[in-house]
């Protein structure tokens, strides 16, 4: 069955059909072509699907589309303010915090949620806080390192400019 | 003009301006932004979607299949069973480039009568839409009648056992002899015997597999695909009937592979299902497909009989390696080959004889995974090590140290290591590295182990490997690499702009890599077998040197000076000593450019080429060099629930020379990760082969809850034969790891668990002595 949702996607109200049964990840890679987030799984393990709903982390793979009806969601797509990159994703490239990339989208929304409401983590509140995010590359080490200096006030210049 | 360029030259004294430093990666804003298009993100107007139907039984003969309902629902445009298909078949051997024959082990496509593993496919389904794929899946009928099944290699080899492949399911053996194994155990005061054994276990990459296929306007099926191996595209062609320049293969950015893109896996189906069609199609597994559609691990039982002198001297070896290939052949003789030669380990054994046998099962196929055959053998021959210091009364590390194999000596196959041989010193800073001892406490104990490995970069040198790449330079002064290397996450297509800008002294913002397109960019072979690095950078390396070697002839021309004052960094020419001689590089390659002066080349590196090892006895040159290292780590044991913690990992490498250090931190930090779920909590379950682990809910894999920060200690020998001395890295992270961490549990509880993983019920079996 298609169902008009309204809802705002990184700041801006999107009018869209959607199936139904379609999960959230589906409305956003499929119907609205942001397909930064990624799925992994499609049964909620691995949290490379992850996005905010109303500013909680939630893998999108295992909420339904009709659910964020109304709702205020952030993508990767929305993460940084055009050329200027959140300090997450400047540390994250600059320290080595990326290796296939695959699970990168999901952790830096789930560490930016971190730094939103804990701007001073400790590196076991950071492992908590991405321990729903899998990856399988890096061993998590540079991921926690980056995610450490966006919060000690990580300088976010444009990418490639340093 | 300069001398031919030696890529093997002598580099000690060479200094680096963008090798060895840790650069951002070319890959790394795109990934971090989400703005990287991986092969799934990828969609084509008028695109079918496809499903794969599997069978739920390991083995059964298909004895009806009626396709009818599902190829009348509205919106499936088509529906292939194995009578579609009549004469095709999908090759599985390594891929090859010199032409070198395969092996007999093509393999059905589809399921004709036979079905061997739970998963195999029975059915391909192309639709409208994903739903409509998988509502034409359940209108399928078919009857499977249960065929009777062995599930374990032991089994397997008994003489009437059900066959599953060839006639008595030895898909494989390697023998490898070496001086006197008789007199060696004649000559010990003491012989060890034990017996350890190892598990199937998942790649578990996050992105399962997955591609988009379309037949273009020459009739040419391209496919956009997460692979490890673009020159899939001649098996691909093979297969379904085609030349072999009517394939096309586009590999993006891949998700993560660690062996598991290395064979086929979407390709055939996509490129079948493009050419009936003549739609574009795309399909994507689910995890659960993925689990159930790619090789795994294979499981090895190893016995390690080893006669020792007193003073810790071993006389003699002899070990015997069973591996179960699963239900067809794939690369299993390739990875038992590899596990047979590294079964002694980084050690000089005299007295050798290694019996390796892999055997065929109705369990899941086995092929790649980082370590090859490799990782498993360091299970056992790390293990064995503690188990003979303890037996003989002697330090662990005192036992290796008098053991160690060194520069030029000769490995078990009989030949003597060219480059540096740095174990000892890897292994005395790893294990000093891991500081005071965590004090143990209540029900919690501590303890240490230690592995070290000799692993192989670089393909076997029987394989006749070569790779290309090719490298550009602009009017503008910028740089263009072209090769078509895969990408798979460690930083491949980076390493080599870093190659290129170092040898032609401009910035890393100034190039740019295009790789792994089968029609577009030189083949350069395939990403495994940690090889990457070591023949596309010297490829690239190659190219770049030839440029740079133009450029530098006419700078010089017009400077007035020797070639070999010319100097280039920073996107400037300038002359030795010589102040008034300068030009921006990009003014440069304009005169080159109005003069006609090829500003691009072409370059192939080929790896040592050699015949196969002698059958008999095992001896000959089986790979171009070794990388060595060794991983230490502390545990905490609660004897109470089993439970093992790891306190502390170090791991120290010789790399030869970091290209990029954070990369190279990368792979050693990700290999410790890997290699603590393969040692404490992953594990492929069949039962009568049929899978009980679909799902990343029940095959667990470490989380950033369950690591501890990684030491890493990285030596720079420069001894390699990769570019500017370099060495691989990508499996040696990996091997020393799940010994190193079974060596710190034994010393922990005082007793050892001999099969991988180490679960707490294992843990806590053990220590109340329970079998």
């Amino acid at each position: 069955m298609r169902k008009a949702l309204e809802l705002t996607v990184n700041g801006e109200s999107v009018s869209v059909m959607a199936d139904t049964r379609d999960t959230l990840l589906d409305l956003l890679r499929d119907r609205l072509g942001l397909t930064g987030s990624k799925e992994g799984c499609g049964n909620g393990n691995c949290g490379a699907c992850t996005v905010l709903l109303d500013g909680q982390p939630v893998n999108a793979c295992i909420v339904f589309a009709c659910e964020a009806e109304g709702s205020d969601v952030s993508t990767i797509e929305g993460v940084a303010a055009g050329d200027r990159l959140h300090a997450v994703q400047q540390a994250l490239i600059e320290l080595g915090g990326t290796q296939c990339g695959f699970c990168t989208p999901g952790i830096v929304i789930a560490a930016r949620a971190l730094l939103e409401r804990n701007p001073r983590p400790t590196p076991h509140e950071i492992r908590a806080a991405i321990a729903g995010n899998l990856c399988r590359c890096t061993g998590y080490d540079k991921i926690v390192a980056a995610i450490e200096a966006a919060a000690g006030g990580y300088d976010a210049a444009p990418a490639g400019k340093r | 003009m300069s001398a031919p360029f030696d890529p093997n030259r002598n580099l000690a004294n060479v200094s680096l301006r963008h090798v060895g430093k840790p650069l951002v990666r070319t890959d790394a804003p795109g990934k971090a932004t989400g703005r990287t298009p991986y092969a799934g993100d990828y969609v084509m107007p008028g695109m079918l979607h496809a499903k794969v139907l599997r069978s739920p039984m390991p083995s059964a003969r298909l004895v009806r299949l009626d396709v009818s309902k599902a190829r009348a629902l509205e919106g499936v445009a088509l529906v292939l069973t194995a009578r579609d298909l009549p004469d095709r078949l999908a090759p599985t051997d390594i891929p090859g480039q010199t032409g070198q024959t395969r092996l007999k082990t093509d393999q059905q496509i589809l399921v004709r009568e036979r079905v061997r593993y739970h998963g195999e496919p029975l059915a391909l389904i192309a639709a409208e839409s994903v739903d409509v794929a998988e509502k034409a899946m359940s209108l399928i009928d078919y009857d499977l009648e249960p065929w009777p099944g062995v599930f374990d290699p032991e089994s397997a080899m008994r003489p009437g056992a059900p066959v599953v492949q060839g006639t008595d399911n030895i898909v494989a053996r390697h023998a490898i002899g070496k001086g006197d194994i008789d007199a060696g155990f004649a000559a010990a005061d003491m012989v060890v015997e034990r017996t350890y054994r190892t598990q199937f276990i998942e790649h578990a990459f996050l992105e399962p597999e997955v591609g988009l296929a379309w037949v273009d306007e020459n009739d040419v099926v391209n496919i956009r695909v997460s692979t490890q191996v673009i020159e899939h595209f001649r098996f691909i062609a093979d297969a379904i009937g085609v030349p072999h320049n009517k394939v096309r293969i586009m590999g993006a950015l891949v998700g993560g592979g660690f062996g598991g893109k290395e064979d086929i896996t979407v390709e055939i189906y996509l490129a079948l299902l493009a050419k009936h069609t003549g739609r574009p199609v795309r399909l994507e597994f689910t995890r659960e497909d993925s689990f159930v559609g790619h090789g795994k691990r294979h499981p090895f039982i190893l016995t390690y009989k080893t006669g020792v002198k007193r003073n810790g001297k071993i006389t003699a070896l002899d070990v015997r390696l069973v591996s179960d290939a699963g239900a067809y052949v794939f690369l299993s003789p390739y990875v038992l080959l590899y596990g047979a030669i590294a079964a002694p380990g980084p050690y000089l054994i005299e007295n050798l004889k290694v019996d390796a046998v892999s055997v065929a099962t109705n369990n899941m196929y086995t092929s790649a995974f980082r370590g090859f055959g490799s990782a498993q053998a360091c299970v056992a021959y790390e293990q064995q090590m503690d188990e003979v210091a303890q037996a003989i009364g002697i330090d662990r590390l005192d036992l290796r140290r008098r053991n160690y194999l060194k520069t030029g000596e000769p490995t078990a196959t009989g030949y003597r290591v060219p480059s540096a041989v740095w174990t000892e010193r890897c292994a005395d800073i790893a294990w000093q590295a891991l500081g005071e001892k965590t004090p143990a406490k209540g029900a919690i104990r501590i303890g240490r182990g230690l592995a070290a490995y000799q692993q192989s970069y670089g393909r076997l040198t029987f394989l006749h490997d070569t790779s290309e790449a090719w490298v550009g330079v602009e009017v503008d002064g910028t740089v263009i690499v072209r090769s078509g290397v895969t990408d798979i996450g460690a930083g491949q297509a980076s390493a080599l702009a870093q190659i290129a800008i170092e040898v032609l002294g401009v910035n890393m913002e100034n190039v740019v890599v295009y790789n792994s397109d089968s029609a577009v960019t030189p083949l350069a072979g395939t990403t495994t077998a940690t090889r990457a690095l070591y023949m596309t950078g010297n490829a690239a390396r190659v190219a770049a040197e030839a440029v740079r070697g133009r450029l530098v002839a006419r700078a010089a021309k017009a400077f007035g000076v020797p070639v070999d004052d010319v100097v280039l960094a920073d996107n400037k020419v300038s002359a030795l000593d010589r102040p008034d001689k300068a030009m921006s590089f990009a003014d440069l390659v304009r005169l080159c450019a109005t003069e006609g002066i090829q500003r691009s080349e072409l370059a192939m590196f080929r790896a040592p080429f050699t015949d196969r090892l002698d059958p008999a006895t095992g001896q000959g040159q089986a790979f171009a060099d070794f990388t060595y290292g060794a991983h230490a780590i502390e545990v905490a044991v609660d004897t109470e629930t089993g439970e093992v913690t790891v306190l502390k990992s170090v791991a120290c490498h010789d790399v030869g020379q970091c290209i990029n250090p954070a990369a190279v931190e990368g792979q050693i930090e990700g290999g410790a990760a890997q290699g603590q779920g393969y040692a404490l909590s992953e594990e492929m379950i069949y039962r009568e082969g049929r899978l009980m682990t679909p799902s990343l809910s029940e095959y667990l894999i470490p989380t950033a809850m369950d690591v501890p920060v990684v030491k890493s200690i990285i030596l720079e020998s420069r001894s390699g034969v990769g570019p500017f001395g370099a060495k691989g890295i990508g499996e040696p992270a990996l091997t020393p790891v799940a010994p190193a961490i079974a060596n710190a549990v034994a010393d922990a509880i005082g007793r050892r668990i001999h099969d991988l993983p180490i679960t707490p019920e294992k843990v806590v079996r053990a220590l109340h002595g329970i079998d």
